[in-house]
């Protein structure tokens, strides 16, 4: 294929190096040489991870929680225009602005629903496992090739906005990425199985609605626990769903399974561990409660969660 | 069915990483401990502990890419007025509310979801550049200064609204990753189900999270009414700091 994700990976890797010189060089950052050094880093594990032996990335990876721990992750001071300058740029460029901000899912649509099968050659033109995210990434580039001719800058301001940003997101920026890689180490462990044989040996499900209210609420636990529904899937369908609910009552497997995975969904929106939907968007929108957007998005998913118990035990059992 | 006893301790990681969050440890912190704390109640030695984590830190590298791509382009725009004129244009609708505004764009992104196009919405492409200034500006118009306790309220809206809109909608698309993941998971415990059915299965759900979400959108509307009425009669206390969170 012509373009990977590993053309993403240099791509990121490359912003955060530049991030991390801006930020070593910037003599009046708070936390120069421990913001620096996280996001060189964070740097390293794009350009080179999958070169370096594993033990040394999983020893960076302690490194970068430790100096994230210990609030060495600082933002540096940026120049921002006045609102006045703000508000004359707004109108003076006006709906041009949207453009490029909107090129970015524009690209990705394209990308995704008409390219993902263009060749050239023998040669995939968009990785074909990953065409959302690479269609992204082109969209990007794109859409930042359209701002800097809108707005007349340089690609390197561009930079330093996105320095910006990451600064003020910190190190919630690594968290997902954190937290997918302790999923992987749960199911290494072994930690789905455990969960799975304790809900399932000490619950009484003779009870088919029960059965029902486990399974809704194990999903949604189980989710809670591991930040997403994908990995309570298979422990609770394999526990509850398959051997009880199609096992033992006969419900329908298809029901079971849609109402199942959005109970999960339900979950997400209740966890901070699903830190990309949760906590970045917090840090994103400079919301002071790190915890503000799962405070909304509670009443939602628990009420929906009740619905589901409901939609399934009719729905699975017609 | 009697099956075998697996391993338990594993599970003081899940008790570890409740604990953490609860007493507010750095996230960071807390995940990095819990993943050594369970892969050594797993067995490991300190080498395989670095290499799990190395691994799965390798592996997992594509998470960021949706948030880190586009902050150069977002920031640039926003440097030249973006979530000004984001406000700006949504001032101009005059029957626009928060409420009103997050329900269309909850119906629109779920509606995109369904037919495979997730890719439309996004935290720091449509979020923070258009939709939260647009919640922001509208309610301005009606009511003028806003407390920067109301202008995170609808912010934390706004992105709720994104993620339900994209969680209950991507999921009726028969090509969607999860489907697929069901549907062999089933296939490998011996029930065949058609992918369709799945995703036809999903509708109910998918209605019933837009009609809950809608509800909670239009009482949101009513209580910042309620809340701006009863600022205009109480006014000249400036929006302080917010003591909430830290």
């Amino acid at each position: 294929m012509i373009l990977s994700i590993q053309h993403l990976y240099i791509l990121v890797g490359l912003i955060l190096a530049v991030t991390a010189v801006m930020t070593l060089t910037d003599r009046q950052h708070p936390k120069r040489y421990t913001s620096g050094l996280f996001w060189a880093l964070y740097a390293l594990v794009f350009l080179v991870g999958d070169k370096l032996p594993p033990a040394v990335v999983g020893g960076g990876a302690i490194v970068m929680a430790v100096i994230a721990g210990l609030r060495g992750v600082g933002a540096g001071k940026h120049r921002e225009p006045t609102p006045a300058a703000y508000e004359a740029s707004a109108r003076r460029l006006g709906n041009k602005l949207f453009m490029p901000a909107l090129a970015i899912p524009l690209v990705t649509v394209i990308g995704t629903v008409l390219m993902s099968k263009v060749k050239i050659g023998d040669a995939f033109l968009l990785d074909p496992k990953n065409t959302t995210l690479v269609s992204l990434g082109v969209g990007c580039v794109v859409a930042l090739a359209l701002a800097c001719w809108l707005t007349r800058e340089t690609p390197m301001q561009g930079m330093r906005e996105s320095r910006r940003l990451t600064d003020a997101l910190g190190w919630a920026v690594v968290l997902p990425q954190m937290l997918g890689m302790l999923g992987l180490v749960f199911s290494d462990a072994g930690v789905g199985k455990a969960v799975a044989y304790i809900t399932t040996s000490y619950i009484n499900m003779d009870i088919r609605f029960v059965a029902v209210v486990v399974y809704v609420l194990g999903m949604a636990l189980f989710t809670i626990i591991m930040g997403n529904g994908f990995a309570a899937f298979p422990v609770m369908t394999g526990g509850v769903g398959v051997p009880v609910l199609v096992g033992v009552y006969h419900g329908d497997p298809a029901v079971m399974a849609a109402i199942g995975m959005f109970s999960g969904y339900c979950g997400t929106l209740m966890t901070p561990m699903a830190a990309n939907f949760n906590i970045v968007p917090a840090a994103l929108l400079e919301l002071p409660d790190k915890n503000a957007v799962i405070k909304v998005q509670i009443p939602t998913a628990a009420a929906l969660l009740v619905v589901n118990i409901f939609l399934l035990y009719f729905l699975m059992f017609r | 069915m009697t099956p075998d006893i697996p391993h338990l301790w594993p599970l003081i990681g899940v008790a570890v990483i409740i604990a953490g969050f609860i007493l507010r440890f750095n996230p960071m912190l807390v995940v990095i401990v819990t993943a050594i704390v369970t892969a050594a109640a797993a067995g490991f030695g300190p080498m395989a502990i670095l290499t799990a984590i190395g691994n799965g830190f390798i592996k997992t590298r594509n998470l960021p890419l949706i948030i880190l791509l586009p902050l150069a382009v977002i920031g640039l725009l926003e440097r030249h007025g973006l979530r000004q004129h984001a406000q700006n244009w949504i001032s101009r609708i005059k029957s626009a509310t928060a409420g009103r505004l997050l329900i269309v764009y909850l119906a629109a992104r779920e509606l995109t979801a369904a037919v495979g196009l997730t890719s439309l919405g996004g935290h720091p492409q449509m979020v923070r550049p258009l939709l939260a200034p647009m919640a922001e500006g509208a309610t301005e118009t009606r009511y003028g200064k806003l407390p920067d306790r109301l202008r995170h309220k609808l912010r934390a809206y706004a992105a709720a609204t994104d993620n339900v809109g994209l969680f209950f909608g991507e999921d009726i698309f028969v090509a969607f990753g999860a489907i697929v993941l069901m549907s062999t998971f089933l296939h490998e415990a011996g029930i065949d189900v058609e992918p369709l059915h799945i995703a036809l299965w999903g509708i109910p759900t998918a209605i019933a999270a837009f009609v809950i979400h809608s509800w909670r959108l239009r009482r949101l509307d009513q209580s910042i009414a309620r809340e701006m009425a009863g600022e205009k009669q109480a006014p000249a206390v400036p929006a302080a700091a917010t003591p909430e969170g830290r």
